[in-house]
């Protein structure tokens, strides 16, 4: 059979896809755009009832918030990937920026400046919350949302112990410089999201564990009869997960001044969202990097052009769910008549 | 005539996938539906399902016009019921449940559990099974389970049941009790459309046939005086037989020695097969098969020389030194042992992943730049190499893997373990659910890595192929092995003796 004849019955054995005459598919382009496209609709809709939405201030404002749970978000997309998830996030990021001032406060450590050793701390607190979820899921086979369940009020509790449930302030300007510094006119936790980010592509496009990460995602049985140490490799999404939580609470402890015990809080609520309006499924295998970011904007920019618009506070908590609900929706009706 | 299909044409972009098929079923007969994959069968099915509307033709149930737009469960309740090879029950439920769900009776609103488990038990003493309706379809055996989907059939009152692929996971002598249920069924008007490749249930079991080749409808007619490689030579257009592809081939040394190995998996699975002391050799260059029928312990075995499993008892002896049992699938790998599993699906593809990405998995840690980078143009090349030498139909290597049909999914699937370069290479049931042309294909590649040296270890329920393949054919019985016999020699009837009775007689061990 000659080459056409040969891709022509290539193409026999295939299942059809539904598409238009021309080849494109409406559906398909949504799913793959949409996300974006109305991303864009929001910000016009917000810029049109209030010209300052798109002052450089309320631009740096909104990155600089998105930033922070921004970067849980670039963790949150990989556990999503392997079907867990990790409720513990905002506790996590409570926990690890307390020890982390309690450290240089009160304690008197210092490894170097405070901001390095504050940093060190909150980061490494952060991997350690995050080992120890893992190990726990995987070890007694008990389910992420369980585990992570209990973590959220473990070290919930914990943070409040460090100071008696209240905030340690007062910190030095090099610590106070990465919540509210900038490089080249750029605020600086958005260039650590930036450079987070980055990493989190890098890491899902290019490398061996970002494979492994959407095989055990796609079909767990299946990724441990090719030899995967699937054990291992779930445990690591959660220490890094842990790890970035650490490094949201570093960040919201330089911008605030203070580190707090109620920190982050209802924190992997935003950070879940992010993921799944991005496009990842809660039962795993799909959903990346770039799509979290688009989700984190898009519920940042809405949280910050309602509060522009005097909108109640209150509403703003039902337009955000509604959208979350509606983007899932969406999303999975696209999954199921798209292809 | 009971159900009618006439000038049916059915088109998706770029495909013809049926063009002017005709189909005549009677009542009370059954009724074999032939063809290549890819042939058109799975399309024509769904369109009598109503999960698909024709483009154009007639379909006539009883002499009455059936729309196009119908929903399955209208068809449902029309009388055609289709019984798919997954099957489609839910595992925590009761099999009365399972068979009335959605159409429970009611009393006053509420579900009438007496009357349901009541008129599910005169359904399953009609059909003479002993099964009990209250029992969880969970706890129940492959075979079981299917038998739970006729007599869900028989809920609707079914005029026509489709069953596609009924005994692909059946053992011998679950294959007679389907036979018995067919036969009931047939006695009783009821028509039924068998959809299957193993050619010599079409022999002993059906009445009529209809062959479809291409999309095209090529024969029907009376099974009666025919072979099976009449029914073949319709189907392919060509005569095919599985050629015993073994001759000149050397065998080597001895890579793999099981010595004792026994489980009892019992206490965590009800089902599971016990193996007793289990011993076997296994040699360089030479192809063993292991026959026997469903639960024999294949397998488990071939589980747990992989590592995928854990054994109770026993060594696996793999050169050098004596070895423990292997404890995770990454050890087996690493020993030069690869396995392709038994149920694609659910074990062996990513199905929404490329088959780039389902191809090289295993081996990225040859692939990858400071062993963290993925190095796309060596994968890109990977992928082309087994692409040729498998010849896997693809339009590119990005394609998800799920869009192949299932003998590309195979091919996909033997070379990622190809790819590893393994000493031993278990495939476990290679062919199942392939059509004829491809099943011959993957013999030959697998007879080529036997002659390249590697011990290749073919598990197949299927007797002619285990034969075609074999040099030398490990028969398994409830758990041990009771004779290992040269492929050469070996007839389907000493096969099914040792099978199926396990008598060991004067068969002796191939040195």
């Amino acid at each position: 059979m000659d080459a056409v004849g040969e891709q022509r019955n290539a193409e026999a054995q295939l299942e059809p896809e539904r598409k238009g005459k021309s080849g494109w598919s409406a559906i398909e382009f949504f799913n793959r755009y949409g996300t974006g496209i109305f991303l864009v609709l929001v910000c016009a809709f917000f810029m049109a009832q209030n010209p300052h939405f798109l002052s450089l201030r309320n631009i740096a404002n909104i990155l600089t918030d998105v930033s922070i749970y921004g970067v849980i978000a670039v963790g949150m997309t990989f556990v999503i990937i392997t079907a867990g998830v990790d409720l513990a996030v905002g506790a996590t990021l409570a926990f690890a920026s307390m020890f982390a001032a309690w450290l240089i406060s009160k304690a008197g450590v210092s490894i170097g400046p405070p901001w390095f050793t504050a940093l060190l701390a909150s980061v490494a607190v952060g991997a350690a919350v995050g080992y120890i979820h893992g190990k726990a899921t995987t070890f007694f086979n008990v389910p992420a949302f369980i585990t992570t369940l209990g973590g959220m009020t473990i070290w919930r509790g914990a943070s409040m112990l460090i100071n008696d449930g209240g905030p340690i302030s007062g910190f030095d300007e090099g610590l106070r410089w990465w919540g509210t510094g900038a490089i080249l006119g750029v605020p600086v936790p958005v260039v650590v999201f930036i450079l987070v980010a980055a990493g989190g592509y890098i890491i899902q496009r290019y490398t061996r564990f970002g494979r492994q990460i959407y095989a055990i995602g796609g079909n767990v049985e299946a990724a441990r009869l090719t030899g995967l140490n699937v054990k291992a490799v779930e445990t690591s999404v959660y220490m890094i997960v842990g790890l970035l939580s650490g490094l949201a609470g570093f960040l919201l402890m330089a911008r605030l001044n203070s580190a707090e015990a109620v920190a982050g809080l209802n924190y992997e609520l935003r950070v879940i969202a992010s993921v799944v309006i991005g496009g990842a499924s809660l039962a795993g295998g799909v959903g990346g990097v770039g799509g979290t970011i688009i989700g984190a904007l898009l519920i940042g920019v809405l949280s910050n052009g309602l509060v522009m618009m005097g909108v109640n506070a209150y509403y703003q908590q039902i337009v955000i769910g509604v959208i979350i609900v509606l983007a899932v929706a969406f999303d999975t009706y696209a999954k199921k008549h798209g292809r | 005539m009971l159900l009618a299909a006439r000038n049916i044409q059915k088109s998706f972009p770029g495909v013809k996938a049926l063009d002017g098929v005709h189909m005549n079923v009677r009542p009370g007969e059954v009724h074999a539906l032939l063809g290549e994959n890819g042939a058109g069968k799975s399309t024509l099915l769904k369109i009598l399902a109503g999960a698909q509307a024709a483009d154009g033709g007639d379909l006539m149930l009883d002499g009455a016009v059936l729309d196009p737009a119908d929903s399955p469960l209208q068809r449902q309740e029309a009388g055609v019921v289709t019984i798919y090879q997954e099957f489609n029950l839910l595992p925590e439920m009761s099999v009365a449940e399972n068979m009335f769900l959605g159409r429970e009776p009611t009393r006053h609103g509420l579900i009438n559990w007496r009357e349901m488990y009541q008129r599910a038990q005169a359904i399953l003493d009609d059909l003479g099974l002993k099964l009990d309706p209250r029992k969880p379809v969970r706890s129940l055996s492959v075979a079981e389970q299917q038998m739970v989907e006729i007599a869900k059939a028989m809920t609707f009152e079914a005029k026509l049941i489709i069953m596609d692929e009924p005994t692909a996971a059946l053992s011998d002598r679950e294959v007679d009790v389907l036979y018995r249920i067919v036969r009931n069924l047939r006695a009783r008007g009821v028509s039924i459309i068998y959809v299957t490749h193993r050619l010599v249930e079409v022999i002993e079991l059906c009445d009529r046939f209809t062959v479809l080749r291409d999309g095209q409808f090529v024969a029907e007619g009376k099974v009666a005086g025919k072979k099976v490689a009449d029914l073949v030579k319709m189907m392919v257009g060509r005569d095919v037989e599985f050629v015993r592809c073994t001759a000149s081939r050397q065998r080597g040394d001895l890579v793999l020695r099981v010595e004792n190995v026994s489980r009892d998996g019992t206490a965590t699975d009800p089902h599971a097969t016990v193996l007793r002391n289990i011993s076997v050799e296994v040699y360089a260059g030479e192809v063993l098969g292991f026959a026997g029928l469903v639960g024999a312990g294949r397998t488990e075995l071939a589980r747990i020389i992989f590592g995928a499993d854990r054994s109770d008892e026993g060594v696996i002896w793999l050169g050098g030194g004596r070895m423990q049992l292997l404890r995770s699938p990454s050890e087996g790998i690493d020993n030069g042992i690869a396995l392709v599993p038994e149920d694609r699906k659910q074990q062996g593809c990513f199905l929404d992943q490329s088959i780039s990405q389902n191809m090289t998995l295993p081996s990225l840690k040859n692939l990858a730049r400071w062993g963290v980078f993925v190095n796309e143009t060596a994968e890109r090349e990977l992928v082309e190499k087994y692409r040729k030498a498998l010849r896997i139909k693809m339009p590119s290597h990005l394609t998800p893997i799920g869009k192949l049909s299932g003998g590309n999914q195979q091919k996909v699937l033997l070379a990622r373990c190809m790819a590893l370069s393994p000493k031993v290479l278990i495939v476990d049931e290679p062919t199942r659910g392939i059509d004829i042309g491809a099943k011959a294909e993957v013999h030959q590649v697998l007879t080529d890595m036997a002659k390249s040296g590697v011990a290749v270890i073919v598990i197949s329920s299927e007797l002619p192929e285990i034969m075609a393949v074999s040099d030398r054919i490990a028969v398994f019985r409830e758990g041990s092995i009771t004779g290992v016999v040269s492929g050469d020699s070996a007839d389907e009837e000493t096969l099914m003796r040792l099978m199926a009775i396990g008598e060991n007689a004067d068969l002796t061990v191939v040195a």
